[in-house]
């Protein structure tokens, strides 16, 4: 199947661009949403600022998803959702949106992401607790498979961990570690709803939890050592089905089958000569498709822009037509499996699997995945640095960021926009509007009684009440987003995922570093006091790699780092800078709600009497920097600054040279203005 | 103020307590701390942790202002220190308690000490992040320090904020990672030291019975959702303590996570304690303990050699006025360590 990621502005434009794509040759549909529909906030919440129909398609109602898939036959269409702690409610959409186009729900294929415990590792959209997300996640699939048994109720994601550094080993670890967990969180509801007393309950239990076992898919990554890549899915596949069958019992093939989609790489992507990666998504995509024992079932290919911005239309034309070349042009269909018999590549899977039950034992000591999240965040952050410093020693060649640098202008990025979509910042309000109107027509008193529904189900011990009957309930009768979380929310409390930069360990040491150290020393004496980070994420955009790596390398280069996380409002970024008296504030925006975020933030820090300067990291179009700038930015720096202890050093300097105010001035200065 | 008998050179000239040179910076945020203004709170983090000459000085101005001499007694506010080993639910438990104090109506200052990475120096202060807290709240203040690098103690700023904040805060929480050493450190400087613990934490019980761990006024087992293990645990914790002869110490099993438990009765016995405790003695004891503390790291073995050992140290401190601060007991040490000096 072929699909692209895709989703922006409004549902409207989203729908013309589906049937645009389905009519060039796309089998299958795959959502994007924005980020305040991934966390569950409507467009009018204050965090919900600067980010919608930024990354994705906003879907508030079941008025909005109705629009999305207008046309669009639910019947006959497999629809991927990237979603997750909402997930139950973006497929109780789904069904209501099917009942209004008179499709019944048993007919409609698709998949969930679904996928939580690599929220808390690597993508950060997350809205609730894991004892209660796991809850959401047994109940969606104990409700998939009885009513909806063509839906996939979740992905098992390995894909965001290794864009979150995870090395092979790892990605294969903890992506089945987490399916244990899912999976044992199913049996327990399986077993709890066929405990009726009479003869043939074990035996319905068991067929009904080899169903289960069979619905889950995997979503995996594939990087350029596609050699290996492709050894990893071998050996996924050959624990999958040893899980299947030692600790499920499942006997059929088809159900032990190790099924998977795939989004091949973005973290190898570079921002420096973006054409380069056109060749790299080719070789990726063979990784997951040279081999026929272990191909794909879907595949999604990203544009060769992704570390530029928003790709456009056109980008994602050309990601398909990579895959109809590799489909249609060459031969590789025609084969039976080529690595059958091959000595070189059974002793990579071995050696993969070695590594990986090994990793996946440490992840039960801790008490399974859910427990390990600490730990295995804390892993991860460190093998993203180790691959960041072999980048910046150059010992891992990456063409035309840290070798063979010297390039030709490019006629690629020479259009104004530079290359990339840019979403009209008038949609924001639009949005809300459209939702206000949306809730003054709809019947409130139906809508507030399916809430109250709600929370009562949630309150009800786990399992005794399956969470998508009032899900879908509260859909039906008009409830939006923001509504459906914030009722859960207040029955299961708020959640912070551990960052990770904690657990790190200290660098090795390294001449550049130590020189910096001495550098950091010296402003320690000039301050009075330890140089002080603020790192952290202004918005709703979990994409937190950079900012954690930023963190660590702010310590080992001897500054005290204030690492906040992500998901703030400028409030919170600008009182956690007034209260610690950091001397420098950085902050990471990857999801392109850079240019309404910075100046608000900038705003509230000035406001709140705080002159510390602001750097600002993350995927920023050159477009947007003089005017970063121009609000008060001191410096930007984009996926092409890849050598973080240059980063570090600019800051030093910057805050060396703000510096000149002893601490006991600035106090007079604060003191005057109260 | 009384005329208390304040040994000359712990002030520069013109920054002195209310009064003279008042305009001065330290002695300035000082009045406000006492004035009860909780705005002041980051710049006087800011001068108590800077190490240069004149922010020190400021930095003792700052710290007379909110004396007991110039407070006319003991600081109001309850100096509360949180202390358990990592993963012990130490910030679920303090967002709950900030919650719970804000919700009625006591102001709060959190002192979060994280350990320094020993090879850089540097450290990573990640407790902010897990410690909820409402940025528009004005009667809230968290800051979060490296314990540095001086070994064998918190932070001095630490123990100085404390005290100054005290003035102002209605409550001010230093919170510490580990368990042993850092207890010991936060009993110098709080009110009521309270030691987390989760459910299953057997080798806390041992360092008790060992008398590697001093007892604690109040122990916290974490986790109560986890039910009997959790109820397993606060019993055994219980009947240890009262077979070691403790009858004083509170055990109270709290759950952090929604609906919480046991926070209220966590509150409780805080404040039981905080009312109960001989606050003043307890206080000077650590203001005596603090300043030995701070002589011998500024003059080392030869210094306290030169008083006569640490028993004739801690006897000239005890002959002391006992509304003297920190700073004003070390400058006795030094002013008898000059007179030594001149004797010889």
């Amino acid at each position: 199947m072929m699909r692209t990621y895709a989703g922006h502005s409004t549902a409207k434009a989203s729908n013309e661009l589906y049937r645009r794509n389905l009519a060039k040759g796309q089998t299958g549909l795959s959502v994007a949403f924005d980020l305040p529909t991934q966390t569950g906030y409507d467009p009018d919440d204050e965090l919900a600022r600067g980010e919608v129909g930024k990354v994705g398609v906003p879907i508030s109602h079941r008025g909005d998803m109705s629009a999305l898939m207008d046309g669009i036959p639910l019947e006959e269409m497999n629809t991927s959702m990237t979603i997750n702690a909402t997930a139950a409610w973006l497929l109780a959409l789904y069904i209501v949106a099917a009942e209004d186009q008179g499709v019944a729900q048993q007919a409609l294929q698709g998949t969930t992401q679904n996928d939580i415990i690599k929220e808390f590792l690597a993508r950060g959209t997350y809205a609730f607790p894991p004892a209660a997300s796991m809850r959401l996640i047994a109940d969606m699939i104990a409700y998939t498979v009885e009513h909806v048994p063509k839906w996939n109720p979740i992905n098992i994601c390995s894909y965001h961990l290794q864009e979150a550094g995870a090395t092979p080993v790892q990605e294969i670890a903890y992506a089945m570690s987490n399916a244990i967990a899912v999976l044992d969180a199913a049996r327990e509801r399986v077993e709890a709803a066929h405990s009726s007393d009479n003869g043939t309950r074990g035996a319905e239990a068991q067929e009904l939890m080899e169903q289960v076992f069979g619905r889950i898919s995997f979503f995996v990554n594939a990087g350029v050592r596609f050699i290996e890549e492709h050894a990893k899915l071998r050996a996924m596949s050959v624990l999958w089905e040893e899980l299947g069958r030692e600790r499920y019992g499942v006997q059929d093939p088809r159900r032990l089958r190790f099924r998977y989609g795939v989004q091949v790489n973005s973290l190898g992507l570079t921002e420096a000569q973006p054409e380069n990666n056109v060749q790299r998504i080719v070789l990726e995509a063979l990784a997951v498709t040279l081999g026929r024992d272990t191909r794909a079932r879907a595949i999604q290919l990203p544009a060769w822009n992704e570390a530029l911005g928003l790709p456009r239309p056109w980008d994602q034309q050309w990601s398909l037509r990579i895959q109809q070349v590799l489909a249609y042009e060459t031969d590789i269909l025609e084969y039976p499996d080529i690595f059958e018999g091959s000595i070189v590549m059974d002793g990579l899977v071995g050696e993969l699997l070695h590594g990986a039950r090994a990793e996946m034992a440490v992840v039960a000591e801790h008490g399974g995945a859910v427990e390990a999240v600490a730990y295995m965040k804390g892993a991860l952050v460190d093998s993203h640095r180790e691959r960041l410093r072999r980048i910046e020693a150059g010992e891992q060649v990456v063409v035309g960021q840290n070798r063979y640098t010297e390039s030709e202008v490019s006629p690629l990025t020479a259009d104004a926009e530079g290359g990339i979509l840019v979403v009209d910042p008038a949609i924001e309000a639009q949005q809300i509007e459209h939702l206000r109107s949306w809730r003054s027509q709809r019947d409130q008193p139906a809508v507030d009684a399916a809430l109250a529904e709600l929370a009562e189900a949630a309150a009800a011990k786990g399992g005794e009440q399956n969470l998508m009957v009032a899900t879908i309930a509260a859909a039906r009768a008009g409830a939006t987003t923001g509504e459906w979380s914030r009722t859960l929310r207040d029955v299961f409390g708020s959640y912070r995922a551990p960052t990770g930069v904690g657990e790190a360990s200290a660098a090795p040491p390294d001449a550049d570093l130590s020189e910096l150290r001495e550098e950091v020393m010296r402003l320690q004496e000039k301050l009075g006091r330890r140089p002080k980070i603020l790192v952290g994420k202004p918005g709703l955009d979990g994409h937190s790699n950079g900012a954690e790596q930023i963190a660590v390398r702010a310590r080992d280069a001897g500054m005290d780092v204030v690492y906040e996380g992500i998901r703030l409002t400028p409030a919170q970024i600008a009182a956690s800078a007034l209260q610690e008296g950091v001397h420098v504030i950085g902050l990471s925006i990857l999801s392109g709600s850079h240019r309404e975020l910075i100046p608000a933030v900038i705003d509230a820090l000035r406001e709140a009497g705080v002159q510390a300067p602001v750097v600002v990291g993350g995927i920023i179009p050159e477009q947007d920097v003089a005017a970063l700038r121009e609000a008060g930015v001191a410096a930007v720096y984009t996926p092409k600054d890849f050598d973080i202890t240059r980063i570090m050093r600019d800051i030093v300097e910057l805050v060396g040279a703000e510096a000149p105010v002893p601490v006991a001035g600035s106090v007079a200065s604060v003191n005057g203005s109260a | 103020m009384s005329g208390a008998p304040r040994p000359t050179g712990t002030r520069p000239e013109g920054v002195g307590p209310s009064g003279l040179g008042a305009h001065g910076v330290g002695a300035a945020l000082g009045a406000r701390l006492r004035d009860g203004d909780l705005s002041a709170a980051p710049a006087v983090l800011n001068l108590l942790e800077s190490t240069t000459a004149q922010d020190r000085r400021e930095a003792a101005a700052l710290l007379a202002e909110v004396s007991p001499a110039a407070l006319g007694g003991e600081a109001p506010g309850q100096v509360i220190g949180v202390t358990g080993p990592p993963g012990a639910g130490k910030s679920t438990l303090l967002s709950a308690l900030l919650r719970a104090w804000r919700a009625e109506g006591q102001s709060v200052a959190m002192l979060a000490v994280d350990p320094s990475s020993r090879r850089s120096g540097g450290s990573l202060l990640g407790d902010r992040a897990r410690i909820e807290f409402d940025p528009a709240d004005r009667e809230t203040f968290i800051r979060s320090t490296s314990a540095g690098e001086r070994l064998g103690g918190l932070a001095w700023a630490t123990r100085a904020a404390a005290h100054a904040l005290a003035a102002a805060f209605d409550v001010v929480v230093i919170e510490t990672v580990g368990v042993g050493q850092a207890e010991t450190e936060v009993a110098d400087v709080a009110d009521t030291v309270a030691v987390v613990v989760q459910p299953g934490s057997g080798d806390v019980l041992q360092f008790y019975k060992a008398g590697i761990m001093e007892i604690p006024d109040v122990l916290v087992v974490t986790k109560a959702d986890l039910g009997t293990i959790a109820m397993r645990t606060r019993r055994d914790v219980g009947a240890a303590l009262r077979s070691l002869g403790s009858t004083s110490t509170s055990v109270v099993a709290v759950s952090s996570l929604a609906p919480a438990q046991g926070i209220e009765e966590l509150i409780a016995a805080l404040r039981e304690h905080g009312a109960g405790a001989d606050r003043a003695e307890r206080r000077l004891r650590a203001r005596r303990a603090n300043a030995l503390a701070d002589y011998a790291h500024e003059h080392g073995e030869r210094g306290l050699r030169a008083l006569g050992g640490r028993l004739a140290a801690e006897q000239l401190l005890r002959s002391q006025d006992p509304q003297l601060d920190t700073a004003a007991l070390v400058a006795a040490l030094v002013a008898a360590l000059e007179r030594s000096a001149g004797e010889r």
